[in-house]
């Protein structure tokens, strides 16, 4: 495949991701704070946010197998989750964890797990996709071409 | 001095015999305090982008311990790197941002220095309270470069002259002289595409923003600082609103 084919895949893609609501305006941001000096910030802070995810999904499966659940613990973290898959652009699992936090307040433990459920599983979808995403980027610059930006009206 | 054209600021090299080096320029130094790691790194790269040299420290106590205004330990030789503004986050564990205004606004030595507050949730009472503590700004999150090009704006103008200007020549050359902060600000090399916000007449919520017209009550939580609460059409969620969510059109 030449590099035009690539690159056009990339941004079909790309735009795919934010017609179907699993990336917002904020990605958008983080990509024009990558520049030439700072080539890589985008896998960087995705990648942060990948390994922040990952344990924090562990501790609230954790919380909620606990007989008593302490519900200001599981909502902390689902907090923590919701501000971080929000400053990456992660809509779907920002949304998610929105729901989330509702019935943390309201103290459902079932609720909680079908929502625990719901974060993961969306999570997982967008973790798969960046993935996809950032492979298309290095096949791209591995046959020398560069990497589309899309412009987007925000 | 001016006869090379740009800007003083960030030369390095020699003009007429006196060396310019980026220690002597007026960049801006922040310090950020959050608690997630992803917060900061986001936050460290938007303020480098805006030319601001950046100290990102992942709690109030470390943010205390940096400017030496923390009881137990004491760091005297960090009061040099002089800071021009604090970026806190609102709900971190242990000392939330909310304490940490306070405690700087208590302290003789830093009470000048602005603080803004970051925060997810966009509360009303939440920005009323930071705001009446002296805060000067309160950003929603997630932050984004016109919020951080917004706080440049101010501190370019009054506040930062204003601090300045009371420093006096003695201190500056203190600064100068130990200033060896790791943060080298990048040069803003992207071509910016248009942020609309920063086009808006007041970005920035007044400090004491009038109440706008909301169905809901407000719910207070006072015991827990970060418990969930309802969310207000406040000034600046409107302004939020307006500027950036729903699905970009593409």
């Amino acid at each position: 495949m030449e590099v035009g084919q690539m690159q056009r895949r990339l941004v079909d893609y790309t735009k795919s991701l934010f017609m179907e609501g699993f990336l917002d305006s904020q990605f958008l941001q983080l990509q024009q704070l990558q520049d030439e000096n700072n080539p890589d910030f985008v896998v960087e802070v995705v990648s942060l946010f990948f390994e922040d995810s990952e344990k924090l999904l562990n501790e609230l499966t954790r919380a909620l197998d606990q007989t008593n659940v302490e519900f200001k613990k599981v909502d902390a973290h689902v907090h923590q989750l919701k501000g971080s898959s929000s400053s990456i652009g992660a809509q779907r699992v920002k949304n998610a964890c929105i729901a989330f936090r509702n019935f943390c307040e309201e103290q459902n433990t079932e609720a909680c797990m079908r929502c625990l459920q719901q974060v993961k599983q969306e999570y997982y979808l967008v973790k798969n996709k960046l993935e996809t995403m950032f492979r298309l980027e290095q096949q791209i610059v591995a046959a020398g071409g560069s990497i589309p930006i899309i412009e987007m009206s925000s | 001095m001016a006869r090379n054209g740009p800007t003083w600021r960030r030369r390095t090299e020699k003009v007429d015999g006196f060396e310019l080096s980026p220690s002597d320029s007026e960049e801006v130094h922040v310090l950020a305090v959050d608690d997630s790691l992803v917060d900061r790194k986001v936050i460290e790269r938007l303020l480098r982008i805006s030319s601001c040299k950046v100290t990102a420290v992942d709690s109030g106590r470390r943010a205390l311990q940096f400017l030496g205004l923390d009881e137990e330990k004491s760091n005297t030789g960090f009061q040099d790197l002089k800071v021009d503004l604090i970026i806190t986050d609102y709900c971190m564990p242990g000392m939330s941002g909310y304490e940490l205004l306070k405690k700087i606004k208590e302290s003789s030595a830093f009470r000048e220095i602005p603080v803004v507050i970051m925060s997810s949730e966009n509360v009303l009472a939440r920005i009323d309270r930071c705001l009446e503590e002296g805060a000067e700004d309160f950003i929603v999150k997630p932050v984004k470069l016109s919020d951080v090009e917004r706080l440049k704006d101010y501190m370019t103008r009054d506040v930062r002259d204003g601090v300045r200007n009371r420093e006096g020549i003695n201190k500056r050359k203190q600064r100068d002289s130990s200033d060896e902060l790791s943060s080298s600000s990048s040069p803003p090399s992207i071509s910016s595409s248009p942020s609309s916000s920063s086009s808006q007449p007041s970005p920035s919520p007044s400090p004491s923003p009038s109440p706008s017209p909301s169905p809901s009550p407000s719910i207070l939580s006072s015991s827990a600082p970060c418990s969930p609460s309802s969310t207000l059409d406040s000034p600046t969620r409107r302004l939020k609103m307006a500027n950036s969510d729903g699905p970009p059109s593409i």
